[in-house]
């Protein structure tokens, strides 16, 4: 799985910091843009990305954003520390959600960021403990 | 619908202006929850929205969603104004509220993004 890999981006997250929220995958918009990827396909990339990290924002202790270049595919892992996910399938159910009402003053927590960033991918895992979650989704090219 | 016609139906401020002669928004989508706007709006959408911080901005940028009017007379602050020209979006604002915004678009010829792909 390892021949076809381009390069790595990767970005540390901070838990709560709205202000930052999102320069990452501005980053990874931009970068991804000026190598002339498809528009329709960055979009994508973009709305999962920004999805993950405001999920690291909002639910965790802190964690890492990685979009990896392949020839034929992105793939963006997102890793947090923190209290993990309790029921998995709940929180893929659309307008479930744990965010505190301070959360959804900001604009976010309307339960839609999971189900939002498996709509957009190609392939979508998810794995959670009690120390964290990753979460690794798939574009292809 | 121009910039200008949609300033001039909203008596809105234009804060910033990035459009040129090929600007014709005809949809809109109105929200205060990012979160929806990322799950529903399209790119070609106006985006119609009561909150007022970066997130707006940051929303409409991975969307490509390129011109944003902020309702019931919410201000967009320096910080946002200048993450707004960095990303080459049109920002409006308006004293309506939400609804007599979406009305006013409407009866002028917006329309919703049901079945706009």
């Amino acid at each position: 799985m390892t021949e076809n890999f381009l390069k790595r981006y990767s970005f540390n997250i901070a838990a709560n910091d709205f202000i930052s929220a999102g320069k990452a995958s501005s980053a990874i918009k931009g970068n991804l843009k000026s190598m002339g990827i498809n528009a329709h396909i960055v979009r994508r990339i973009a709305i999962i990305s920004y999805e993950a990290e405001i999920n690291i924002v909002i639910h965790s202790l802190g964690g890492q954003l990685h979009c990896d270049l392949y020839h034929d595919r992105i793939v963006i892992t997102s890793n947090d520390v923190g209290p993990g996910i309790n029921d998995i399938e709940m929180a893929m159910t659309e307008g479930f959600s744990t965010a505190p009402e301070s959360v959804r003053e900001l604009g976010f927590g309307a339960g839609m960021g999971l189900p939002n960033m498996k709509k957009y991918s190609d392939d979508f895992k998810i794995t959670s403990g009690s120390n964290g979650t990753e979460i690794v989704i798939t574009i292809f090219l | 619908m121009r910039i200008n016609e949609m300033a001039s139906i909203l008596n809105a401020e234009i804060i910033t202006d990035f459009s040129d002669e090929s600007t014709d928004i005809n949809y809109g989508f109105a929200s205060d929850l990012m979160s929806d706007v990322l799950a529903f709006a399209t790119s070609d959408s106006l985006l119609i929205t009561g909150l007022n911080n970066q997130q707006v901005i940051r929303t409409a940028e991975m969307m490509d969603i390129t011109t944003v009017i902020f309702v019931r007379g919410k201000k967009p602050g320096k910080e946002i104004v200048d993450l707004a020209v960095e990303n080459k979006l049109t920002i409006l604002a308006t004293d309506y509220t939400m609804f007599k915004t979406c009305g006013l678009l409407v009866i002028n010829g917006m329309k919703g993004i049901e079945g706009n792909d």
